[in-house]
C-alpha cells in the first residue's frame, strides 16, 4: 500500500512538472507549425512571464490581499483566484505583446531566407532578453510574491498534494481547453491550421499570413507566460536564466510528441515531466537531464516523427 | 603529387616554421593574443568540421560540443595516465621530441575516440531528418556531459587538470590546415559530390543510387574526429577541463559560427570563426575605454547585451552569411578553383 | 571591392577599439576576474560589488603607496576557458601587480597555474577547493577550504544537534557542493553516526519534491545541504511544505538575503556555517554593511564580504611590501597576520590558506543569529 501511495505521489509531482513543460512546448510546436523553425527565445518568454508577474503583483497586492491568507477557505477561494487570475492574465497579455514584437523585428525580415538563419536571431534575442533582464533587475534570484496560499490539500491521507501543484494542473487543463477551442473553433484557428498545411495556398485563399503568424506568436507567448507564473507560484524564486533549462526540456517534449502537433506537445510535456520525476525517485537524480534525452532518442529511433507526428510524405 | 596535397604540405611547413621561430616570442610577450590565436584555431576546427555536416551535407547537428568533450577528456586521460607509463621520466624533462610525440599520440587518440563515438551516434540517428536529428544530437551531447558529470575518475563537476600544456601554434594550426584540407578535398572530390547531393535533394540522390545514409555517416564521423582533435587541443592548452565547458551552449556557439559564415562555405566559416572569437574580446576592450559615458558603462560591462544585438544585426543585414557561398571572396582572391 | 563593405567597416571599428587608449597612468593595477554574465552571474555581481567598494574606500583615503588602485574587472561569462584567457590578458596586456579571483574553484584552477608561471601573486577570495593553493607559492586564498567547512558542519551536527543519521543533498553541477560533500562525509562517519544516503540535484532545478519525498521517508536527524542559496531557498521551502521537520545544515553558499526572502518561514530553525554575520554588532562589520547598503541598496552577502576583504587584503599587502614588485608582494601576502577583515581576523598559514574563525548561524525570526563561534 505504501508503495502504491509513493507511486501516486510521484505521479502527481510528475504531472505538475509535466504540465509546465507542456505549456511551454505548445508555444514551440505552434510556431513550428506555421513557420517551421525552432524559436529559441521561447524559454525566455517564460522567464519574462514570471518577471512581469513579479512586477505586477505589488500593484494589486492591496486590493487582493496577496500573501495575507494562510489557507484556502470556502469564503476566500474565489477572491484569491480572482487576484491570481488577474495577474496571470495581465502577464499573459504583456508577453503576448512581447512575442509579437520579437517576431516582427527579428524573425519576419528573414522569413524568405533559410530557416536556420532565423535560429541565429532567435539565439540573439534569447541572449538579449536574459542579459537585459539581468542588467535592469539584477542577477540575483528574486522572491516571487505569494499569489495563492500554498499548503497541503486536506483529506488525501498520506498523499501530499500542494494547492500550488493543484493550481498548476487545473490551470493547465483550463488553458488547454481554451486553446483547443481557439484552434478548432475560431476563424483564426482555422487559418493557423491552414497555414501550417500550406502557406502559399493559404494566402491565395485570402488569408493574411502575417496576421496569423503574429497571432500564433501571441498565443504561444501567452501560454509560456502562464507557465512562468504558475511555476513561480509553486517555486517562488525567479532569475533571468530560469528559462534556459525548461526551454530545452520543453523543446524536447515538443519533438517527442511530434513537433507541429498540438496534442503531441501536451502529451510530450507530460511524459517528460513524469519520466524525470521517476528517474529521480528510483534513485538516479544525477541522470535526470540525461535520461529524458535517452528515452527521447529511443522513441525517435522507433517512431522517427515523434509519438503523434504524422509522417510527411515527400513529393518528388 | 597533386596541387592540393602540395598546398597542404606547404601550409604545414609554414606552421612548423612559424611555431619554431615565433612560438616563444608570442607566447611570452603577447600571451593574451596567443591565447586568442589558439582559441581561434580551435573554433575554426570545430566550425569547419561541423560545416561538413550542417553546411555541405545539409544535416543539422546540435551536439558538437559533446564530441569535443569526448576528445578533451580522452586526451586528458591519456596524458594523465599513459604518458608517464610510455615516456617515463623523459616526459617530465620537457624534451621537445617527446612532448610533440606525446601530443600527437594523445590528439590522435582523442580524434579516433570521438570518431568512434560519432559513428555510434551517427548510425542510428542519421535516419532522422531535420529538427528530429537536431534534438537527438543535442540529446547525445547532453548525455555525454551528464555522463562525465557522474564519472568520479574524470573529476565530475570539480573538473580535471591536464598534465602537459603541449598545445602550440604548430599543433593548432597544423590541425586547422589538415581539417580544412580534408573537408575541402572531400567535398570537391568526385566521391564528395555525394555530400552536396544529399543536401540539395535527398530523394533524387537516392533515386540515382547514392547511398545517402553512408554519406551522412561519413560526414558525421569526420566531423566528430575533428571535434575530438579540437577538444584535445583545448584540453592541452587550458590544462583544465570541466563538463560545463562542453554544454549545449558551446554547441550553439559553433552552430552560430557555421550559419553566420554561410552554410557550406569553408572560407566564410573560417572568417566567421575568427570574427566571433575576437568579437567578445573586442567588447571586453570596449568596456574599459574612456570614450563611453559613465551612464552606459554598466551596459557595456555586460558584454552579452551588445554581443546579442550584434548577432541579430549581423544576421538581419547579411542573411546569406558573411560570405555567402564564398564565390565573391574567391573572385577577390583573383583565382577560381578548377575542380 | 569598390565600396568598403560593412564587414570591413566592422573589422576596422573592432581594430580601432582594441587599440583605443586604456587608462594607464601611474596606478597600482589589480586584475579582478569573476562571472558577471551567465549561469553564475548572481554570485559574480555581488562579489565584484564588494571588491569595488573596497577599492573606492582605499582610493578615497589616499590609495596604497601614495597611488590610487585601479581595479581592472573582467567577466568570464561563467564559461570554461575564459579565466585562462583573462589571466593571460592581466599578465601580458594590463601588467597587473596582483590578481584577485576567480570566484569558483574550477575557474581558479585555470588561472592559477598561469599566474604561478608568471610569478604574479593571485588571491582567490572564494574558491574553496584544497588543490588550488597547492599549485604554487604565488597562489593564496582568503576563505575557508572545504575540509574546514565540512568539519565544522559535521562536528556541529554531531555535538550540537546530536545527529546519528544524516542525509546529504549535493548539487552535482557545482564543484563547491561536490567538494564540500566529500569533506562532510569524511568527518561525519564516525562513532556510530553515519550518512545514510546522498541525494543529488542540479543547479537550475526548481522542483526538488521527488528527492525530498525520499528524504522524508528516511527520517534523518539532520540533512546536510552544501549548495548555493539559488536552490537552497526553494529546497527549504519545499521540505517544510512536505512536512520534513529536521534541521538542515549548510555552508557559506547559503549566505544571501534572497534565501530568506524565498524560503520565508521555512528558513527558520536551519543552520549554516559562515565567515561573518551581517548582524554582527562589531563596528567594522556594521560599518561595511552600512556603506554597502547605501551604495547598492541591499544587505551584503558572503561573497560581497569575502571579495571586499580580498581586495583590502591585497591592498594592504602591497602597502606592506612597499613596492609593486610581485615577489615582494608575494612575501608580504604570505606574512599576513591578524588582518582585520569583515569576515574575521585573517592570517595566512604556511599552505597559503586563510586561517580565521568561522561562525555558525541559525535562522531565527527571519534573521541569521550567531550560535557558535569556531576558532581554527
Amino acid at each position: 500500500m505504501d508503495k502504491l501511495i509513493e507511486v501516486l505521489q510521484q505521479l502527481v509531482n510528475g504531472v505538475s512538472l509535466g504540465s509546465i513543460y507542456a505549456l511551454i512546448a505548445l508555444g514551440y510546436t505552434m510556431v513550428y507549425g506555421v513557420l517551421r523553425f525552432i524559436n529559441f527565445a521561447h524559454g525566455d518568454i517564460y522567464m519574462l512571464g514570471a518577471y512581469s508577474g513579479f512586477l505586477l503583483a505589488p500593484l494589486f497586492a492591496q486590493t487582493f490581499k496577496f500573501g495575507e491568507f494562510d489557507t484556502f477557505t470556502p469564503e476566500n477561494t474565489l477572491f484569491i483566484l480572482c487576484g491570481a487570475g488577474l495577474v496571470m492574465v495581465l502577464s499573459m497579455a504583456i508577453c503576448a505583446g512581447i512575442g509579437v514584437l520579437i517576431e516582427r523585428i527579428a524573425y519576419r525580415p528573414l522569413r524568405e531566407r533559410p530557416r536556420l538563419n532565423v535560429l541565429i536571431t532567435a539565439i540573439g534575442v534569447s541572449l538579449f532578453l536574459q542579459n537585459m533582464t539581468q542588467y535592469r533587475l539584477g542577477a540575483d534570484p528574486k522572491a516571487f510574491p505569494q499569489l495563492i496560499p500554498v499548503h497541503v490539500v486536506e483529506g488525501l491521507g498520506n498523499l501530499t498534494i500542494l494547492t500550488s501543484q493543484l493550481a498548476i494542473i487545473i490551470a493547465t487543463v483550463i488553458l488547454l481547453i481554451i486553446l483547443r477551442f481557439v484552434v478548432m473553433r475560431t476563424k483564426l484557428g482555422l487559418a493557423m491550421r491552414a497555414l501550417s498545411l500550406n502557406p502559399t495556398a493559404c494566402s491565395i485563399m485570402g488569408v493574411n499570413n502575417d496576421i496569423v503568424i503574429s497571432f500564433t506568436f501571441a498565443l504561444g507567448s501567452a501560454l509560456a507566460a502562464a507557465a512562468g507564473i504558475l511555476v513561480s507560484m509553486d517555486s517562488p524564486s525567479i532569475n533571468p536564466l530560469m528559462g534556459n533549462l525548461p526551454g530545452i526540456k520543453a523543446f524536447v517534449a515538443a519533438v517527442l510528441g511530434g513537433i507541429g502537433n498540438i496534442p503531441g506537445a501536451a502529451l510530450g510535456g507530460l511524459i517528460i515531466g513524469i519520466l524525470e520525476t521517476f528517474v529521480v525517485a528510483i534513485g538516479f537524480p544525477q541522470w535526470r537531464d540525461g535520461i529524458a534525452f535517452a528515452v527521447l532518442i529511443v522513441i525517435l529511433l522507433f517512431k522517427p516523427t515523434g509519438i503523434l507526428g504524422r509522417v510527411e510524405r515527400e513529393k518528388v | 603529387m597533386s596541387r592540393s596535397l602540395l598546398n597542404l604540405m606547404l601550409a604545414l611547413v609554414a606552421c612548423v616554421f612559424i611555431s619554431f621561430f615565433g612560438e616563444n616570442f608570442i607566447a611570452s610577450k603577447f600571451a593574451y593574443y596567443y591565447d586568442i590565436l589558439i582559441s581561434i584555431g580551435v573554433n575554426i576546427i570545430l566550425a569547419t568540421s561541423l560545416n561538413l555536416v550542417n553546411g555541405y551535407t545539409g544535416q543539422f547537428s546540435l551536439g558538437h560540443a559533446g564530441f569535443m568533450a569526448i576528445g578533451a577528456y580522452a586526451s586528458a586521460s591519456w596524458s594523465n595516465h599513459l604518458d608517464p607509463l610510455i615516456f617515463g621520466i623523459v616526459a617530465g624533462s620537457g624534451n621537445p621530441v617527446v612532448t610533440n610525440v606525446a601530443m600527437f599520440v594523445s590528439t590522435l587518440f582523442a580524434g579516433i575516440f570521438a570518431a568512434i563515438a560519432g559513428f555510434a551516434v551517427g548510425v542510428p540517428s542519421l535516419r532522422l531528418k531535420g529538427d528530429y536529428l537536431a534534438i537527438v544530437t543535442l540529446g547525445f551531447g547532453e548525455i555525454i556531459r551528464v555522463a562525465i558529470l557522474n564519472l568520479d575518475f574524470l573529476g565530475a563537476s570539480r573538473g580535471l587538470s591536464v598534465t602537459g600544456t603541449y598545445t602550440n601554434l604548430f599543433w593548432t594550426y597544423g590541425s586547422v590546415v589538415l581539417c580544412i584540407y580534408v573537408v575541402v578535398s572531400l567535398v570537391h572530390s568526385t566521391y564528395g559530390r555525394g555530400f552536396l547531393t544529399v543536401r540539395d535533394d535527398e530523394v533524387a540522390a537516392e533515386a540515382m543510387g547514392i547511398n545517402t545514409t553512408k554519406y551522412k555517416v561519413v560526414a558525421f564521423v569526420v566531423a566528430s574526429f575533428f571535434a575530438g582533435v579540437a577538444g584535445a587541443l583545448y584540453a592541452h592548452f587550458k590544462a583544465f577541463v570541466t563538463p560545463e565547458g562542453f554544454n549545449f551552449f558551446r554547441s550553439v556557439d559553433v552552430v552560430v559560427i557555421v550559419i553566420l559564415g554561410g552554410m557550406g562555405s569553408t572560407i566564410g566559416v573560417v572568417f566567421a570563426a575568427v570574427l566571433l572569437t575576437i568579437l567578445p574580446e573586442a567588447l571586453r576592450a570596449l568596456a574599459h575605454t574612456q570614450f563611453v559615458p559613465t551612464a552606459y558603462q554598466g551596459l557595456l560591462e555586460n558584454r552579452l547585451i551588445l554581443y546579442s544585438l550584434l548577432l541579430i544585426i549581423l544576421m538581419l543585414t547579411r542573411p546569406q552569411g558573411l560570405f555567402g557561398d564564398g564565390a565573391a571572396f574567391k573572385k577577390w582572391l583573383g583565382r577560381s578553383r578548377a575542380d | 571591392m569598390a565600396k568598403p563593405t560593412w564587414m570591413q567597416v566592422c573589422l576596422g571599428v573592432l581594430t580601432l577599439l582594441s587599440l583605443a587608449p586604456q587608462n594607464s597612468h601611474a596606478e597600482i593595477k589589480i586584475g579582478a576576474v569573476t562571472c558577471l554574465t551567465g549561469a553564475l552571474s548572481t554570485f559574480g555581481v555581488s562579489s565584484i560589488q564588494g571588491a569595488k567598494l573596497a577599492v573606492e574606500e582605499i582610493n578615497a583615503s589616499g590609495g596604497t603607496l601614495g597611488q590610487p588602485i585601479q581595479l581592472i574587472v573582467e567577466d568570464n561569462g561563467s564559461k570554461a576557458g575564459e579565466t585562462a584567457t583573462i589571466t593571460r590578458k592581466f599578465i601580458s596586456q594590463d601588467k597587473v601587480v596582483v590578481i584577485l579571483g576567480d570566484l569558483t574553484s574550477s575557474a581558479t584552477m585555470e588561472g592559477a597555474p598561469l599566474a604561478q608561471a608568471a610569478k604574479i601573486p593571485l588571491l582567490t577570495p572564494s574558491a574553496t577547493n584544497v588543490a588550488i593553493t597547492k599549485i604554487g607559492n604565488y597562489i593564496f586564498r582568503s576563505c575557508f577550504i572545504d575540509p574546514f567547512t565540512g568539519k565544522i558542519m559535521a562536528k556541529f551536527a554531531l555535538d550540537h544537534l546530536q545527529a546519528k543519521r544524516a542525509i546529504v543533498m549535493t548539487d552535482v553541477k557545482q564543484d563547491y557542493s561536490v567538494g564540500l560533500t566529500e569533506a562532510i562525509e569524511h568527518f561525519f562517519n564516525q562513532n556510530g553516526a553515519r550518512i545514510s544516503n546522498t541525494f543529488s540535484y542540479s543547479s537550475g532545478d526548481t522542483d526538488f519534491r521527488t528527492q525530498l519525498t525520499e528524504v522524508r521517508n528516511a527520517h534523518p536527524d539532520v540533512v546536510f545541504l552544501p549548495g548555493y542559496y539559488t536552490e537552497v531557498g526553494l529546497i527549504l521551502l519545499q521540505a517544510r511544505q512536505l512536512g520534513i521537520k529536521c534541521p538542515f545544515v549548510g555552508g557559506e553558499g547559503w549566505d544571501s538575503p534572497s534565501l530568506i526572502q524565498v524560503a520565508g518561514k521555512a528558513a527558520e530553525g536551519n543552520y549554516y556555517t559562515d565567515h561573518f554575520s551581517a548582524a554582527d554588532p562589531e563596528p567594522r562589520v556594521q560599518n561595511f554593511v552600512q556603506i554597502y547598503r547605501a551604495k547598492y541598496g541591499a544587505i551584503p552577502d558572503a561573497l560581497a564580504a569575502l571579495w571586499y576583504d580580498g581586495a583590502r587584503l591585497l591592498a594592504q599587502a602591497v602597502q606592506r611590501a612597499g613596492s609593486t614588485d610581485p615577489a615582494k608582494i608575494r612575501d608580504a601576502l604570505a606574512a599576513t597576520r591578524d588582518f582585520d577583515g569583515v569576515t574575521g581576523r585573517i592570517s595566512i598559514d604556511e599552505n597559503r590558506n586563510a586561517s580565521k574563525p568561522g561562525v555558525i548561524l541559525k535562522i531565527e525570526s527571519g534573521e541569521p543569529k550567531m550560535v557558535q563561534q569556531i576558532t581554527p
